[in-house]
């Protein structure tokens, strides 16, 4: 009765999905930001690996390391955007970003 | 206590998904991104476990000490490098934020509708898919490498080269001029 199919792995990983674009979309601070782009990520690899499970195909795994692998340098540069915007404006606010060349 | 034996693996997946859940939303409303980055580490737990009980053992230690060590790492250092100390002054959410929330609410239910309905049939797992290597149960470690570096060796390749780009950006960014 009490079975776990993929299915409430892909319910989760939408939810997750939708909780870290929320942050995306509507939060003002740069930093709060690029955490939620992480749960947006963390959310694909919950997907792959759920489906990895479901065809018994180790392939989803792989591409979960890589998926990591990708959010590492994203955090990276996300992180020197943010220390740079900081230096030039002495904020996070990403309102404050509006110039391409400062 | 049977009922828990029996369960136990539905229980963890819904006491894991419930944290990954609450400190979601705990980051994404937190006005110090201190106690979201706290929130996001907890995050990044449960959803290790929750790999661990679907056999991603790798993955699930790499999510550990890849987002639990070193992303969060990055995340607390340049939380206390920059000067947070307005804070309390400035507003949480920008102008549009009503509208992308209905548009996120629209999105997650149709994601929901579709998700929960899927006909995916049962899982076809079995004990040995995620251990072996050509016939012989060695580990979940093992198998990822094989696979990794037998048939995936030219992403795995351009990878490297990628996270190089990356750190010459984040130090080029970074610097003082």
């Amino acid at each position: 009765m009490l079975e776990v199919t993929t299915n409430h792995y892909l319910v989760l990983s939408a939810l997750l999905f939708a909780v870290g674009l929320a942050g995306i979309l509507t939060r003002r601070n740069m930093i709060t930001v690029l955490m939620s782009i992480e749960l947006v990520l963390n959310s694909v690899n919950v997907n792959l690996i759920a489906f990895s499970y479901q065809l018994a195909d180790l392939t989803g795994q792989i591409f979960a390391v890589f998926t990591i692998a990708v959010a590492a340098g994203e955090a990276a540069v996300g992180l020197g955007i943010l220390v740079a915007l900081y230096r030039l404006h002495a904020t996070t606010e990403l309102d404050v970003a509006t110039e391409l060349k400062g | 206590m049977e009922f828990l034996v029996a369960h136990g693996a539905a229980l963890l997946f819904y006491l894991f998904a419930a944290i990954a859940l609450a400190a979601a939303v705990v980051v994404v409303t937190m006005r110090n991104p201190m106690y979201g980055a706290i929130a996001l580490l907890a995050t990044f737990l449960s959803v290790a476990a929750l790999f661990l009980l679907r056999h991603a053992e790798f993955l699930a230690v790499v999510q550990i000490f890849v987002y639990g060590g070193g992303i969060m790492v990055l995340f607390l250092f340049v939380i206390m490098l920059v000067n947070l100390h307005r804070l309390r002054e400035l507003r949480l959410f920008g102008q549009h934020s009503a509208v992308a929330l209905g548009v996120v609410l629209l999105l997650v239910a149709l994601f929901a509708l579709i998700f929960v309905n899927l006909p995916l049939g049962p899982a076809q797992a079995t004990p040995g898919a995620f251990v072996e290597v050509e016939g012989e149960a060695l580990g979940n470690t093992q198998a990822v490498g094989w696979k990794l570096f037998r048939e995936y060796l030219l992403p795995f390749e351009i990878a490297s080269v990628f996270l190089l780009v990356a750190m010459i950006g984040a130090v080029v960014l970074g610097r003082r001029d």
